[in-house]
């Protein structure tokens, strides 16, 4: 996907996976390990000079860990800890004692002596059962690569250590990485890897930052301090852009500034189809600080509050007191307006920071979400427990997660009710006639939704996993990124099947996964009949928009057109068409690149 | 002096109550070592410390030597029976 010009890559597209165009400089966040070691032997003399030079490094790689500590935002400075660790780490004699011990007696070079002592500290740390603490080798590791690139003389510092607006040119961005980051420094980020709902995307979401993932080969093509285009709308990336190109290009950020606060300004109204038909548009919500801006942003409820948060802040299990402040908070914000909270969904692509004991081959296809909890049903009910407690402080209902058939249903509905019996024993007050509903995202529970549906008052589509697991292609894998298509038609058919489940039990339903919020998507979901959608709450004032350009009556009869197309391609250039006529500017202002 | 210190923290002697017994060394002139199992450890070395790997539960031997050992004792007893800060 790239197109050469005069011998270089100029432009580059990918992945859209947050929106905004900006223009500045490149800053490569190299993370790959100094792979070239030259290692030798020294001569008796020069062993002080070897010394010096070593613990020069050290030195610059104290400096450049305590200016990451002290810079670190607000937003990541519970990770503080880490750094002080590795500043530990940089001074133990373990790690850099014995390796001027190496230089002196083995008489070899700096870079070779802290690699041997690596290895040995490496050996001592695969001994070690505790599989937590001999997995904190790669923090040993994270500190010696910091070493060894400043023995190398490479000043490209630290991800953390950027002093002007840069845009992030990164191979990929784990969460610890942008958790390193100097937030106020990024203008946006663009990355080799990842799909359209890595982790990147999420984090750049919350910063309102543009960034595109899956260019493939930005790191190659782009070089320190090359000017920038991004554009977070189209996915398109111009290196070294002519005057005629930023030109172009700050006319498209005008316009889609505009157009963004002319939509924000009408997002309190409600989102009614031409003929009448009113959409809740809700929200997806992480963090309990999002939540004041949901309804600033036009947001009826949260259609997905997500509570993986708490698990992973600390290293100990949050208790009950804890979880039921933090879903009675929400729920008295939100109130009157409703609040479904997710039952804990750890596993899968997210860091277990509690767990990181399971170690599996294939955690998407683990022990996670509610296989975990009814595995651990004491840590189950303290969360049950505390979503009731919250339920009298506004409208709660509970959402089970990645259920794969009715088994696993009625465990869990058994343990809500042991969860009650044990509240009601302590004579705590909650509502018994608690809304419950399940997430449908394993394929599995489409094809069981009718007999899923007698048993709960509520299905969620969560569309990313349900894609995932349906097309056999991980989203966050660079490779198959591509064949995650919401528009495959296997995947519209088995929303179609969900629909006609909960029209035939008469119970509710809400899309909570990212088609929710593709202005792509909304026709086909409107024209299925879906009322409810949650989406990240930022999206919320573009999506009632397109709601409202929409007819309902008109959508259903074009359902048959699309029903009968049989590729993905085929159904994204129908829609592309489709909202190009609907609503033109759009397409004008860059939302239907993607 | 020589003391047995059961560890009653959750989480053992992990990262982040390895670093604490680092830091409350830096501050006395005695030095410290760790036993358990036969093994001993540079009480100065957080890596020395995880290389134990403590869990709850288990007993280990804190072996401190120099001028201020009664004060540094005391202070790290504290320290493991505080369980390191870690929030219950």
């Amino acid at each position: 996907m790239t197109e050469y010009q005069s011998g270089t890559i100029r432009k580059l597209s990918g992945i859209a996976v947050s929106p905004g165009i900006i223009i500045g400089k490149a800053h490569l966040v190299d993370r790959k390990t100094v792979k070239i070691l030259y290692q030798y032997l020294i001569g008796e003399e020069q062993v002080k000079a070897e010394v010096a030079r070593f613990e020069n490094a050290l030195e610059t790689t104290e400096r450049q860990l305590t200016r990451v500590k002290n810079g670190m935002a607000d937003l990541v400075k519970e990770h503080a800890f880490i750094i002080e660790s590795h500043l530990m780490i940089l001074k133990d004699s373990m790690l850099t004692g014995s390796t001027i011990r190496r230089i002196d007696e083995e008489k070899i070079n700096a870079e070779w002596a802290l690699k041997k002592s690596l290895e040995e500290i490496r050996g001592i740390f695969r001994q070690i059962e505790d599989e937590y603490i001999s997995t904190r080798i790669t923090d040993v590791e994270n500190v010696a690569d910091r070493i060894l690139r400043n023995l190398a003389g490479e000043d490209s510092d630290g991800i953390g250590e950027i002093n002007e607006r840069v845009i992030i040119v990164a191979h990929d961005l784990s969460p610890a990485d942008t958790s390193e980051l100097n937030i106020e420094k990024v203008m946006g980020f663009i990355t080799d890897a990842g799909g359209r709902t890595s982790h990147t995307g999420i984090i750049a979401q919350a910063l309102e930052i543009p960034a595109i993932v899956g260019l493939e080969s930005a790191t190659d093509a782009v070089q320190e301090g090359d000017l920038l285009i991004v554009d977070g709308n189209s996915g398109d990336v111009v290196i070294n852009p002519d005057d005629s190109e930023i030109i172009h290009y700050q006319e498209r950020q005008l316009g889609y500034e505009e157009y963004k606060s002319s939509i924000a300004r009408i997002s309190h109204l409600p989102a009614v189809t031409s003929d009448g038909h009113r959409i809740n548009v809700s929200a997806n919500v992480e963090f309990l600080e999002e939540v004041a801006a949901i309804k600033e942003h036009g947001g009826e409820g949260i259609g997905l509050y997500r509570t993986e948060i708490l698990y992973l802040r600390s290293r100990k299990l949050p208790s009950e007191q804890e979880l039921f402040e933090n879903y009675r908070e929400v729920a008295e914000i939100m109130a009157p307006a409703c609040v479904t909270i997710r039952t804990l969904d750890l596993g899968g692509d997210k860091i277990a920071g509690s767990f990181e004991l399971m170690n599996e081959a294939n955690p998407a296809l683990g022990m996670r979400a509610i296989r975990f909890c009814l595995k651990e049903p004491a840590i189950f009910k303290t969360q049950l427990k505390a979503i009731l407690r919250a339920s009298i402080y506004g409208q709660v209902q509970i959402l089970f997660p990645m259920i794969s058939g009715l088994r696993e249903l009625l465990d869990a509905k058994e343990l809500l009710d042991q969860a009650k019996r044990e509240l009601e024993r302590e004579k705590v007050d909650f509502d018994d006639r608690i809304r419950i509903g399940i997430m449908i995202e394993v394929p599995s529970a489409v094809t069981m939704a009718d007999v899923l549906a007698a048993h709960v008052d509520f299905f969620s589509i969560g569309t990313n996993d349900l894609i995932q697991y349906a097309l056999a292609s991980d989203r966050i894998n660079e490779h198959v990124a591509y064949m995650f298509e919401p528009f495959h038609p296997a995947i519209l058919r088995m929303i179609k099947q969900v629909v006609m489940a909960t029209k035939e039990a008469g119970i509710g339903l809400s899309i909570c996964g990212e088609m929710a919020g593709d202005p792509l998507c909304i026709f086909i979901l409107v024209a299925l009949g879906i009322e409810d959608l949650s989406l990240n709450s930022r999206s919320i004032p573009l999506i009632k928009k397109i709601v409202r350009s929409l007819s309902r009556k008109e959508a259903e009869k074009d359902l048959e057109n699309i029903f009968r197309l049989k590729t993905a391609d085929e159904v994204r250039g129908y829609m592309m068409a489709k909202m190009q006529s609907i609503v033109p500017e759009l397409e004008e202002k860059g939302y239907l690149g993607g | 002096m020589i003391k047995r210190i059961k560890i009653k923290n959750h989480l053992g002697l992990h990262a982040r109550a390895a670093a604490k017994i680092v830091e409350l060394g830096n501050r006395y002139r005695s030095t410290l070592f760790l036993r358990k199992g036969g093994q001993e450890v540079d009480g100065s070395s957080i890596l020395s410390i995880l290389s134990l790997s403590c869990p709850k539960g288990s007993e280990i031997e804190v072996n401190v030597e120099g001028e201020d050992e009664r004060l540094f004792m005391d202070a790290l007893e504290e320290l493991f029976s505080q369980k390191f800060g870690e929030p219950k």
